[in-house]
């Protein structure tokens, strides 16, 4: 039942152990090692095993939904983790490689708990898990001030967004006695006090997601880590919290909806408009990325707003498409920057000349992002689009489709970077090795096959739960 | 195998083999060949429609294939043609024909070049051949987004701007698109039956008037804008005039055209109240794209500028006639749509080929191009008369039958916007007349031009084409206008049904 929390902790017990083992001249060889490990944590979590029920006295629950989420960012963080490899063998960062995949792992388990969850207090303790490590991973490169700077910003805000989501669970236990989700949803009528510890709760989720008007911290931190925690940041922390809203939403308030329905009809116009809107004037790649994918957070709240079971799956498969084109543009970048440091819009001018190929995946991932046919995206916004308008929320799906314009804007910028604009100083052509290559190609392979492939989507359909 | 899925098979496989060769005359060939079959696919399948209605085929489409795709959202790859479909798939392969051949001297970069140019083309196939709204709307914009790196990249003059401002103006308006469809959507059913895509389901059953009445203007103005709708217009004279020669033929010639195919076939026949009631805020409009097109186009001094205002005013027409909603208007909306195809990717091609040998597009800088390149200069004198509606070439027939339907009308209202519209007529005779004045026929004004070549062979294969079905639907208009009108009584059926007039 705890299959992929258990088969975590063991492999990051062997990556420790290993660590011991290896001549400190080899160390590199720990990423090929962690790699083998972790897929082999990632086949293991698709196994056909119908393990569901509960543990710990209810305690900690494993449904079929959960299991899907935890495979979904499985597959996430693997690309993270093959992508990460160009970087760890850096010589600044080799002396370190073991710990970077602890980390990520000890992260991992911590957010596979929170999905898993029954109780706040199990939840609370996978949360913590969670963001304690991403902190350190942040500051990983301790010698670039930025790289630590964001460190301290990512610590001090979840500290504080933490502190908000507890003081929201206190008002929760003191209104309801108990801590269980079951029994908080059956003494939830929503009188003021439980209203108000809902709102509290909801800002703490609001801060890992980053919604606005919980984001400030976003841009700084995306700037600041190294480039494959920033990936791992906007992907898998955005996504499985993200994942845990929605459970909690559709699980533990159900009977106060008419509520944070509104709640998120507000937060997700505020969140898709000013992301896009600040991405327009970024000149940093990774800031970009960063707006970006704050407004992407706009959208997949559009198809949690309706709270049906349409709209929970076409959250849970656009996180996976999701995963796959940020993943994609965020692949192009980390080889870009290993290659070169370069971290500019400007310095992608006329790249497609010197490297046709990773301009191709730079533009295949980010139509993907704004949502362009055949790709995934397109399919992606379209059910969480669907899921809006099946409730009636056809405002709020034009606000959306505007904001897909405008979004549609700044991604072409890239694009005009990459393939019109003329520099007589471009990158210069560079062939990234077989890591990073694969990495691409997987994600190039997840952008086309996910959208076009229905039985996934069925899947997840079939998975779903809502009203 | 269904004859329809090769329409995009064959783009797909063209596509594989550019990319798989290496030099730029197999890319060429590849395209060229790839391009040819699918002419003669068309060929073949307006033969077997034909049989086929000879037959005693009598429903509303034929060929129809029907893949489940996302099967709880009840999505599916609906394919079915009618003789409308037929005729635009006609007009589209034989466009995009002469398009690989306009651009046979790309030197830059050729191989990216007919793959974004035979994409787009893909898209248009499926546009046409689908039934389901959801596939339609993917090929919508699977047809919309090479534009953007065909005009960024292959343009001419301020081509950032103009690809920049036309994919976001198109792009916006299919935005808006989408939020129709989704609400045809989730009105498509009476409540308890499975929500459907399929617009043969959905013509069977009345989406209530509320619904139409708010989602009738979205899809309406969301096909509209591709199809030149005043005031939405401005994407049009910019970016066909930074286009280069084959991406301002396939553009003005067929993708426009999604516009027209897309509000007779979405916004009127699945909402046919609505559309009676709004009709007349959409006439205005489309008069005023008539005119004020032809008064744009009057005013102009670059070729491509004159061209481009002239199908803002000629594709207001299409969307005029189908607002008119009756059979013989809306019938000749579709002849419209392909004679003025046809006629607008001829005057594209030849203005790109006059323009690669003066290197100007500005009228007043050249002169007396009849004596000196007298086969493109005759060419150009048949689009041009094609274009004012000379009878015997197709834009007579087209327009003809539109103002004829028009005015079928005994009210004041459509009697007044229809004698708006015709003087149309009146200024596009004087904007082809003062261009074919001015550039074939006065003096030369540049000795240097006089060293120049006349047509080149595979300028002669795209032109030639292009005159071919000009004059062959301006001689025997009847098998087509038939073929059209036979395909049209349904839509008529069901706007009578709903609303006797």
């Amino acid at each position: 039942m705890m299959r992929h929390e258990l088969l975590l902790a063991v492999a990051a017990i062997f990556i420790l152990t290993s660590e011991i083992f290896t001549d400190p001249a080899r160390k590199k060889s720990i990423s090929l090692f962690s790699i083998v490990l972790f897929s082999v944590v990632t086949i293991a979590g698709f196994l056909p095993v119908k393990l569901t029920g509960t543990l710990f006295g209810g305690m900690y629950v494993s449904s079929n939904v959960s299991t899907l989420m935890k495979n979904i960012l499985n597959i996430g963080v693997l690309l993270v983790m093959i992508q990460s490899v160009t970087w760890l063998r850096k010589d600044e960062n080799s002396d370190r490689v073991s710990e970077y995949f602890i980390l990520i792992m000890s992260t991992l388990i911590g957010m596979d708990f929170m999905i898993s969850a029954g109780h706040f207090l199990m939840f609370y303790l996978g949360l913590e898990l969670a963001t304690i490590p991403v902190a350190a991973l942040a500051a990983f490169e301790k010698y670039k001030n930025k790289s630590a700077e964001a460190g301290i910003k990512l610590i001090l805000m979840s500290a504080l967004s933490t502190g908000v989501l507890l003081y929201g669970l206190s008002m929760i236990y003191g209104t309801t006695g108990s801590l269980y989700f079951f029994e908080v949803s059956q003494h939830f009528p929503g009188f003021n006090l439980q209203i108000l510890g809902f709102i509290f709760f909801f800002s703490g989720m609001a801060f890992k997601i980053s919604i606005v008007p919980f984001h400030l911290w976003t841009a700084d931190v995306y700037e600041g880590a190294p480039v494959n925690i920033t990936s791992y940041l906007s992907v898998i922390s955005k996504g499985a919290a993200i994942f845990i809203l929605i459970i909690v939403l559709y699980a533990i308030f159900p009977s106060i909806m008419a509520t944070w329905q509104k709640t998120i009809l507000v937060t997700s116009i505020l969140t898709m408009t000013i992301g896009n809107l600040f991405a327009i004037r970024q000149q940093n790649i990774k800031r970009f990325l960063a707006f970006s994918s704050i407004s992407q957070a706009g959208y997949i709240l559009v198809g949690m707003v309706g709270g049906s079971q349409l709209g929970m799956a076409s959250v849970i498969y656009y996180i996976l498409v999701y995963i796959f084109s940020n993943l994609g543009a965020f692949g192009v970048v980390t080889a870009i920057s290993n290659a070169t440091g370069k971290e500019n819009i400007d310095d992608y001018n006329g790249l497609y000349k010197t490297n046709p190929k990773l301009s191709l995946i730079m533009m295949l991932a980010l139509f993907s992002l704004a949502g362009i046919p055949p790709l995934a995206g397109f399919f992606g916004k379209f059910f969480l689009f669907t899921a809006a308008a099946e409730k009636g929320f056809y405002f709020l799906v034009l606000i959306a489709v505007i904001n897909t314009i405008i979004s549609l804007y700044y991604y072409l910028l890239v694009v005009k970077a990459m393939f019109i604009n003329k520099n007589d100083d471009p990158i210069a052509n560079f062939r990234s090795d077989f890591p990073t290559r694969s990495a691409l190609l997987l994600c190039v392979a997840g952008i086309f096959v996910t959208g076009f492939a229905s039985v996934i989507f069925e899947y997840i359909k079939g998975l779903s739960f809502g009203n | 195998m269904n004859i329809l899925t090769f329409f995009v098979v064959i783009p797909l496989l063209t596509i594989t083999g550019i990319i798989l060769v290496k030099d730029i005359k197999r890319v060429k060939l590849v395209a060229s060949i790839g391009m040819g079959l699918q002419l003669l696919l068309a060929a073949l399948l307006i033969v077997l429609y034909v049989m086929q209605r000879r037959a005693g085929l009598t429903e509303e489409m034929l060929f129809i294939k029907d893949f489940v795709w996302f099967k709880s959202l009840n999505i599916h790859f609906a394919l079915g043609v009618d003789g409308i479909s037929v005729a635009m798939i006609a007009l589209t392969s034989v466009v995009v024909f002469a398009g690989i051949f306009a651009s046979w001297e790309m030197k830059f970069l050729t191989k990216e070049f007919f793959v974004s140019l035979i994409l787009l083309a893909t898209g248009v196939f499926g546009f046409f051949i689908s039934i389901d709204l959801f596939t339609m709307f993917l090929f919508y914009e699977l047809a919309v987004i090479p534009m953007y790196l065909l005009i960024g990249v292959w343009g001419s003059g301020p081509k950032e701007y103009s690809a920049m401002k036309l994919t976001l103006m198109l792009m916006g308006a299919s935005a808006i698109l989408l939020v129709g469809i989704l609400g045809i959507y989730f009105h498509s059913a009476p409540d308890g039956e499975p929500l459907t895509f399929n617009i043969l389901s959905i013509s069977n059953y009345v989406i209530p008037i509320q619904a139409q009445r708010v989602f009738f203007p979205m899809t309406f103005i969301g096909f509209g804008v591709l199809g030149a709708l005043f005031p939405f217009h401005t994407w049009s004279p910019d970016g066909h005039s930074s286009a280069p020669t084959a991406v301002s033929m396939l553009h003005a010639g067929v993708l426009m055209k999604l516009g027209g195919y897309g509000a007779f076939r979405v916004a009127i026949f699945l909402m046919p109240e609505a559309a009676k009631e709004m009709s007349w805020i959409f006439i205005i409009l489309t008069s005023i794209s008539v005119v004020y097109g032809a008064f744009g186009a009057m005013m102009q001094k670059d070729l491509k500028y004159i061209n481009a205002y002239s199908s803002v005013s000629h594709c207001g027409l299409v969307l005029f006639a189908i607002l008119m909603m009756n059979k013989t208007a809306m019938t000749g909306a579709i002849l419209q749509m392909i004679s003025h195809g046809l006629m607008t990717a001829l005057f594209f091609a030849l203005i790109g080929m006059i323009y690669g040998r003066t290197h100007t597009r500005l009228i007043n800088e050249m002169g007396g191009l009849m004596k000196i390149i007298p086969f493109l200069s005759v060419c150009y004198v048949i689009a041009g008369l094609a274009s004012l509606g000379l009878p015997g070439l197709s834009g007579f027939v087209a327009e003809m039958t539109i103002f004829v339907g028009a005015f079928q009308h005994p009210d004041l209202f459509h009697r007044l916007t229809t004698i708006i519209a015709i003087t149309s007529i009146v200024i596009t005779a004087v904007y082809i007349l003062r261009v074919i004045a001015i550039l074939l026929l006065g003096p030369s004004e540049n000795t240097h031009y006089e060293q120049m070549n006349d047509a080149k062979w595979y300028e002669k294969i795209s032109t030639v084409t292009l005159i071919a079905c000009v004059a062959a639907i301006g001689l025997a208009p009847f098998w087509l206008s038939n073929m059209i009108g036979t395909s049209m009584q349904p839509v008529i059926d069901k706007i009578l049904a709903v609303n006797p007039f």
